[in-house]
């Protein structure tokens, strides 16, 4: 019996341990961030473009970049991913060859490194239809590698809807239709939009894919059509801290990049939060 | 045997599930505006012959029908049919109470806009003519807004009863309606039952007996996909002919 009682105490001790470091290392990156990068934090930061070389002014066209290249991807992304997840569960048969060898498809693509993407990128969009390295091209390239996690997650979100709603709504005369426009869409709606607003924090955080598809390290200005380049916080961050010649002086603004950039994919995901817990509450099937 | 006017009925009807054969050869008349009990033990088909009277057992996969189910003389089955045509005729109410997580009003609403009705003022006073004929007009008038959910079982067992009655059907098929709910609410549905027969057909499945007698003009009993027996309430649970009609009524088997 003792025996038992101290291995219970020591897994109970051993669980304890690895979440302690798991945090303390989570913890311990915030506070080196935060502190290093917190105090060049302003709202000229924010709001104006860098300067003397890289070494002094803000980060904005690397904010908007950001948030222009993240835009762009969900909005191509999600119609292509939530038509793609309808199709599977919604009307093809369950058993069917066609649909595991796509949710092979999808499960795989989650895997391919964000680099690979880049990669394909940067010689299917900017070389071979030839949109160059653009806003366009970055944002379809991210759009590529976010695909199949909104795939899945919405594929999950509409398989978390009973069945007993589609009949009921089938029962009422509605065609299928109707019954997945009005009633299983707004019963999934908050997975999906969980699955969306992930798919957005690692398009907003990835660096590869935009590598050699659109980023820049510099520009004048905004990006002012979808055919310019943009600037980028990932990138900015990644160049800063490779390649620029004067590291003593711009390590604050690395730090500070990484700060904004870190504070943009929380919010992106208390956002998600926030959205999937007040329609938890509401929901009781 | 049936005097009244025949509403529905289902000729040769089989029905399987990829190579499992569920109902053989059903052949049955349903009267108009009287309410027909189908009795039989689990698994026997029930649900199934209920699902195929309105064509929901076709969303089934793997799912085969045979035969022919004649609404008003006509095949429902028949190629130029639409289903959703059928089920708006045929409505249905479900095992469990099966609201959708909208408001009250908008479940009840629900048939008439996908329907193409939205005219607020029509839309308002078919609600409320619907809610008032399953009795909960009274209860739920201050929270038509508020969501279906927050029901109690009973009261979404007759909110969806409402939502079938919006679109007004002239048959309405009931696969064991009370079997979730507390004896209490199932006497309301009960009440409920004999007020909608005046305007309504009425098939309901059910597993409890006395529920079948105390609320049933006409029975059938299935039993393994046949139909074994089916006559007038009182002759099939006082002097049923078969003997595995017998037998089940008397609780030998069930």
């Amino acid at each position: 019996m003792v025996k038992a009682k101290t291995c219970e105490r020591l897994g109970f001790w051993s669980t304890r341990v690895a979440i302690l470091i798991s945090l303390s290392i989570t913890g311990y990156m915030l506070f080196y961030i935060i502190s290093k990068g917190a105090s060049i934090i302003s709202w000229d930061f924010l709001t104006k473009p860098p300067t003397s070389g890289m070494t002094a002014g803000g980060i904005f066209p690397a904010i908007v970049g950001t948030l222009l290249l993240v835009t762009l991807a969900i909005v191509i992304s999600l119609p292509l991913g939530l038509a793609s997840a309808i199709y599977l569960v919604e009307y093809s048969s369950k058993e069917s060859r066609f649909v595991r060898l796509v949710e092979l498809a999808v499960y795989s693509l989650n895997g391919v490194p964000s680099i690979v993407f880049g990669l394909f990128g940067m010689a299917f969009f900017v070389k071979f239809l030839g949109f160059g390295t653009s806003l366009l091209s970055a944002s379809l390239t991210l759009s590529l590698m976010i695909l199949p996690t909104i795939v899945a997650t919405s594929v999950e979100a509409l398989k978390s809807v009973p069945d007993h709603f589609r009949e009921a709504s089938l029962a009422l005369g509605a065609t299928k239709g109707q019954t997945i426009v009005r009633v299983v869409l707004p019963a999934a709606f908050p997975g999906i939009i969980t699955g969306a607003m992930l798919g957005v924090g690692r398009a907003a955080g990835e660096t590869a894919p935009i590598l050699f598809t659109g980023a820049v390290f510099y520009m004048r200005g905004l990006p002012t059509s979808i055919f310019d380049p943009v600037m980028a916080l990932p990138f900015h961050l990644f160049v800063l801290a490779t390649e620029h010649p004067n590291i003593s002086k711009v390590e604050p603004i690395q730090y500070g990049t990484a700060l904004v950039l870190l504070i943009l994919v929380l919010l992106i995901s208390l956002i998600a939060t926030v959205i999937r817990y007040r329609y938890r509450r509401k929901r009781k099937w | 045997m049936v005097k009244s006017k025949i509403k529905l009925q289902t000729k040769k009807l089989n029905v399987w599930y990829g190579n499992m054969h569920v109902v053989k050869d059903f052949t049955l008349k349903i009267p108009e505006k009287k309410i027909t009990a189908v009795i039989g033990p689990s698994g026997c088909g029930k649900s199934t012959f209920l699902r195929s009277l309105n064509r929901m057992v076709e969303l089934v996969p793997g799912a085969r029908v045979s035969g022919e189910i004649l609404l008003d003389g006509e095949n429902i089955y028949d190629k130029d049919v639409d289903e959703t045509e059928i089920r708006l005729r045929i409505g249905m109410v479900f095992q469990k109470p099966n609201p959708f997580p909208k408001s009250i009003y908008e479940n009840v609403a629900y048939g008439l806009k996908v329907r193409g009705i939205t005219e607020e003022k029509k839309l308002r006073l078919l609600v409320e003519e619907s809610l008032k004929k399953v009795g909960l007009w009274e209860e739920v008038r201050d929270r038509l807004n508020r969501s279906a959910l927050e029901l109690s079982g009973g009261q979404q067992q007759r909110l969806c009863i409402a939502r079938a009655l919006a679109v007004k059907p002239e048959v309405i098929l009931m696969d064991e309606p009370c079997s979730s709910l507390d004896p209490i609410a199932t006497a309301k549905i009960e009440d409920l039952l004999f007020e909608l027969k005046k305007d309504y057909t009425i098939v309901i499945v059910t597993h409890n007996l006395q529920q079948a007698a105390r609320v049933s003009d006409y029975t059938a009993f299935m039993y393994a996909g046949k139909l074994i027996e089916h006559g007038r309430t009182e002759e099939i649970f006082e002097r049923p002919k078969n003997k595995i009609t017998q037998d089940y009524i008397t609780g030998r088997f069930g």
